[in-house]
């Protein structure tokens, strides 16, 4: 019954999302207030069932059920429970409905909560939404259908991959998922702005909690993922420019330049069709991910779904909605005027300019990801990698950091850079003297110690707005800016130290032995055979001791998974304030000279390369205290604006003489 | 003005030109070796086996084309291929095998269960040859003329329709 | 999930090709001459494992990684540049191999492309914000 109750969710909620289209579209022209007045309800239960479905497969995860045949093939009765469950989005089908549940979802919200736009923008806007999710539920039902029964049961299940049996699974995934379709309402909401030509401050103001928060969103996504790539995989990475981590990569690097373009429209009045653009570019760039993954167009055989079928649903999707929204992009953009005017030293001077260096590092990341399928058209295999991504990428993000840092200083509209020539001298001799210092005690590669430098003066300049005013008056969204300026500076420090300064040992030692990595002993106790649920190991016993420390034990294991049969390398982490020891035991290497086996050791020592993540969860933060902040300020306006209607009203009521109370 | 609008609409419809093209291609994952038409390079590896001889360039330079076949025992599509290596074997073929990464035991077990076709057979046991003639994985067949010049390379297992393919390019080899 | 089935593709299919040979000498084993091995771990990761999906040799379970890293040091010990191993690698494997930015006749636009954009950039800057001085003067 379950399969079936979720199935009939689906199709009721891509009902429910027809209605919503045609009701919002109709919006348009006056005279059809009874059907308008549909669309709002018809997002909201659209909501209820696709959660509904989503949390029904769950279920079905949850007791393995077996006649399902997405669960058969992607689940096993004695996983351990809490991987039964983050099993659910750990394939195609599965991840697609949360992916769906979530745009409903974010639909939902919309169409809820917000009340401030102009009616026929709303109504717009949830066309747009209801078209956009009417096409992934086709998608859905058509070619993935989770809810798809087996005709006899199959006895046990296939099991799921080892490497996603981990708690990285049950975080990374649904966040990452939550950013990119919570674009989607930032990218409905342009849509309709555009329809109606109402690109105006109150609909960034509309936009901007939407944005924040698919950007939140995302920036945790990344940094947990991120995070996770680096100690499951064994080897100390945590980027690999992988196509699939471009893909969300992409996104995030739009909607960060539309978060600030969108501050400047809803404070400024000014930057309209470009605020527009990245609109419909950040959510472009979310399903263009979805395309690249589930395609088998850019991955091997191993990727999620190499059906040639979803690929070509996917990507006529993709026609559909970025090929549409440019369309209407390209005709309606002209009849959008630019908006305010700034000089270029100005707060939006220095804003525009980031977010021209944020498209370009955007355009290198798509560039890069997909010029080896286009060579593929040509039969020529080329592979683009980090030697690529990092000086191209650094080529306009080094620009962006020096306005980065003095950007904030500025005043808006028009300013004298000599007025903040002390800060810029400042700024400058830090970078130059992190520079010198580090020079000076070793030789690095330039990337490396540019990214100290700028990171160190960075840090400092993410402060200085903060300057000369009271702590405990500066807006919340101010600290929000804060703070996330201060993240990028602090994973910047974390990406150099670590490309810098790492120190690697690789050894077969026997028990007993002792080996040596950057001021560290590491001493093999033992290496003993242990058992998990689903899993046998060996795990090795290392004690860690710093100069006269006391010893820390570590215990690094090489797992062998039996259903799907596969090994991994459960990697150790020994966390200090000023770094990350990392520890793999790999295959026994042969015996030593008195017969005893011998293993073999992989250590890192990663001077700070902590930061990059706690930088990460600030530039998060940061994003939660700028939504807290608005959301702050928007609260006191409407309690304002209610206690002077209340007074108007009060003073109406006692007479109506009405003398205007005097100005105070 | 409107010219720039348009801009992101034809990178786009370029990029779903080239997707949509793609997705009707086959998805090509071989990585073809650039040594094909060039001289094999010089080798000498120990035998796998105790009673089967092991393998250098100069066995590939008596004037007969050969194959060479990249294979190990722990290959799950060789033991496919193993039958089709057979058939080139009665079809008079001498075909040279370099076992990748293998233990003696396991090449043997593998050879009694499933046959040998090979004449000689090397140990590769760190991919050396491997890497010197470009083969990115196991198995791969070489087809190798009287010289001692790469003429052909399969990538993945001989499959029945390729054995007559084989056969013509060791007869162009000539 | 985009990291997600990176994951998945990265050790798949490595770990199906288990053979039990122990590994190749320096798979394994740093040089002994600490700015010899610098040079090796360099070049490395600007080496595709041809077995996995996006990672270089020097991060790689694969067997067949490690017998590349084996082939980079010891031929890096035996007095070779860096540039002659990945010249040795090129000529068998064509530039799929390299992760090190070539400008050739297959890579040209990647170079191309960002210079392009560079002037682009430059162009939308000056055409933005360059002009805005004068309006300003206009103005005030």
């Amino acid at each position: 019954m379950i399969a079936e109750l979720g199935h009939a969710a689906l199709w009721l909620a891509t009902a429910l999302a027809v209605l919503q289209m045609v009701a919002g579209g109709l919006g348009l022209r006056a005279g059809n207030e009874a059907i308008v007045a549909l669309a709002r309800p018809a997002a909201v239960v659209q909501a209820f069932l696709a959660t509904l479905a989503f949390l029904l497969l769950l279920y079905a995860f949850a007791i393995t059920d077996l006649s399902i045949k997405l669960v058969a093939t992607n689940s096993h009765s004695m996983k351990p429970f809490i991987y039964k469950l983050t099993g659910t989005w750990g394939n195609h089908e599965g991840s697609m409905l949360l992916w769906v549940a979530v745009l409903a979802l974010s639909g939902g919200l919309l169409a809820g909560l917000e009340r401030r736009l102009p009616e026929k923008t709303m109504s717009a806007t949830l066309s747009v939404q209801g078209f956009v999710a009417l096409g992934f539920y086709t998608f859905l039902l058509i070619s993935s259908n989770p809810f798809e029964r087996l005709p006899l049961p199959a006895p046990e299940g296939s099991g799921l991959n080892p490497l996603l049996q981990d708690i990285g699974l049950a975080i990374h995934p649904p966040t990452l998922y939550i950013g990119y379709v919570g674009l989607s309402v930032a990218f409905s909401l342009c849509m309709g702005a555009l329809i109606t030509k109402q690109v105006t401050p109150d609909f960034a103001k509309v936009m901007r909690p939407w944005v924040l928060g698919a950007w939140v969103f995302l920036t945790f996504g990344i940094t947990a993922g991120s995070y996770w790539a680096y100690y499951e995989l064994g080897w100390g990475g945590w980027w690999f420019w992988d196509p699939v981590e471009n893909a969300s990569l992409m996104p995030w690097l739009a909607a960060t330049a539309l978060l600030h373009s969108v501050s400047v429209l809803a404070a400024r009045d000014a930057l309209r069709t470009w605020t527009i653009m990245l609109g419909v570019l950040a959510f472009s760039m979310s399903m263009l991910g979805t395309f690249l993954v589930r395609s088998g167009v850019i991955t091997s055989v191993h990727a999620f779904a190499v059906d040639p079928e979803r690929g070509s649903f996917i990507l006529a999707l993709l026609g559909l909605y970025i090929g549409g929204s440019l369309i209407i992009f390209a005709m309606r953009a002209g009849h959008i005027a630019e908006g305010k005017r700034f000089s270029a030293t100005s707060r939006e001077g220095a804003l525009v300019f980031n977010n021209v260096m944020l498209s370009a590092i955007l355009a290198i990341v798509l560039l890069g990801t997909l010029y080896p399928v286009f060579t593929e058209v040509f039969d020529v295999r080329v592979s683009v990698g980090p030697p690529y991504f990092n000086p191209a990428g650094a080529i306009f993000a080094i620009p962006m950091f020096v306005v980065m840092a003095v950007g904030p200083l500025l005043r808006w509209k028009d300013d004298k850079p000599q007025r903040i020539q002390f800060e810029m001298l400042l700024l400058a001799a830090i970078a130059i003297t992190v520079i010198a210092l580090v020079a000076f005690f070793g030789s690095y590669d330039i990337l490396p110690l540019l990214g100290l430098a700028f990171a160190a003066a960075l840090g400092v300049a993410s402060l200085l707005p903060l300057r000369g005013r009271k702590l405990s008056r500066v807006p919340t969204a101010t600290w929000g800016m804060v703070m996330a300026h201060f993240g990028v500076a602090v994973s910047l420090f974390g990406m150099a130290s670590e490309s810098a300064f790492t120190s690697e040992k690789l050894a077969a030692v026997s028990a007993g032995g002792q080996e040596e990595v950057a001021g560290w002993t590491i001493e093999l106790q033992s290496v003993d055979p242990i058992a998990g649920p689903n899993w046998t190991a060996v795990e090795a016993r290392i004690i860690a001791t710093r100069a006269d420390g006391d010893g820390v034990l570590l215990t690094p294991q090489a797992r062998n998974f039996w259903a799907p049969s596969q090994a991994t390398s459960e990697s150790a982490l020994l966390t200090t304030w000023d770094g990350q020891l990392y520890a793999v035991i790999g295959d026994q290497a042969g015996v030593d000279a008195n017969g005893n086996p011998r293993w073999q050791l992989r250590v890192w020592w990663k001077p700070f390369v902590t930061f990059i993540w706690y930088g990460g969860l600030l530039i998060a933060f940061g994003g939660v205290l700028s939504i807290i902040g608005r959301l702050q300020v928007d609260l006191k306006r409407r309690s304002a604006a209610k206690r002077g209607k209340e007074r108007r009203d009060d003073v109406e009521a006692l007479g109506g003489n009405a003398a205007p109370e005097p100005a105070e | 003005m409107r010219l720039l609008y348009l801009i992101p609409l034809g990178l786009f419809l370029f990029f779903g030109g080239v997707a949509g093209y793609m997705l009707t291609q086959p998805k090509q994952t071989n990585i073809p070796s650039q040594m094909v038409e060039q001289e094999l390079p010089e080798f000498s590896l120990s035998p796998a086996l105790e009673d089967v001889p092991g393998t250098s360039r100069a066995d590939f330079t008596d004037g007969k084309p050969k194959l060479l076949n990249i294979w190990a025992s722990w290959c799950v599509p060789c033991i496919a291929e193993a039958p089709h290596l057979e058939r080139l074997k009665r079809e008079g073929v001498e075909i040279i095998g370099i076992a990748v990464r293998d233990r003696p035991e396991a090449v043997e077990g593998f050879l009694s269960r499933y046959g040998n076709p090979y004449t000689r057979i090397g140990a590769d046991d760190i991919s050396e040859l491997m890497l010197a003639i470009g083969a990115s994985g196991v198995p791969e067949t070489y087809v190798i003329d009287g010289e001692g010049n790469i003429r052909y390379q399969h990538i993945g297992d001989v499959r029945a329709d390729h054995v007559d393919l084989l056969l013509e390019k060791l007869e162009e080899a000539e | 999930m985009r990291l997600l089935t990176a994951l998945l593709i990265l050790l798949a299919a490595p770990l199906v090709a288990q053979s039990g040979m122990p590994p190749a000498p320096y798979a394994y084993t740093q040089l002994e001459d600490p700015a010899l091995e610098a040079e090796a771990t360099a070049l490395m990761e600007t080496l595709r494992c041809l077995k996995c999906q996006s990672q270089s040799i020097a991060d790689s379970d694969a067997p067949m990684a490690g017998d590349m890293r084996h082939q980079v040091r010891s031929r890096l010990l035996a007095g070779e540049s860096p540039d002659e191993v990945r010249d040795w690698l090129t000529q068998r494997y064509g530039d799929y191999v390299s992760y090190e930015p070539t400008v050739s006749a297959t890579t040209w636009p990647l170079f191309a492309i960002p210079l392009l954009l560079l002037a682009l950039v430059g162009l939308v800057l000056l055409r933005r914000l360059g002009r805005r001085g004068t309006d300003e003067d206009a103005e005030a």
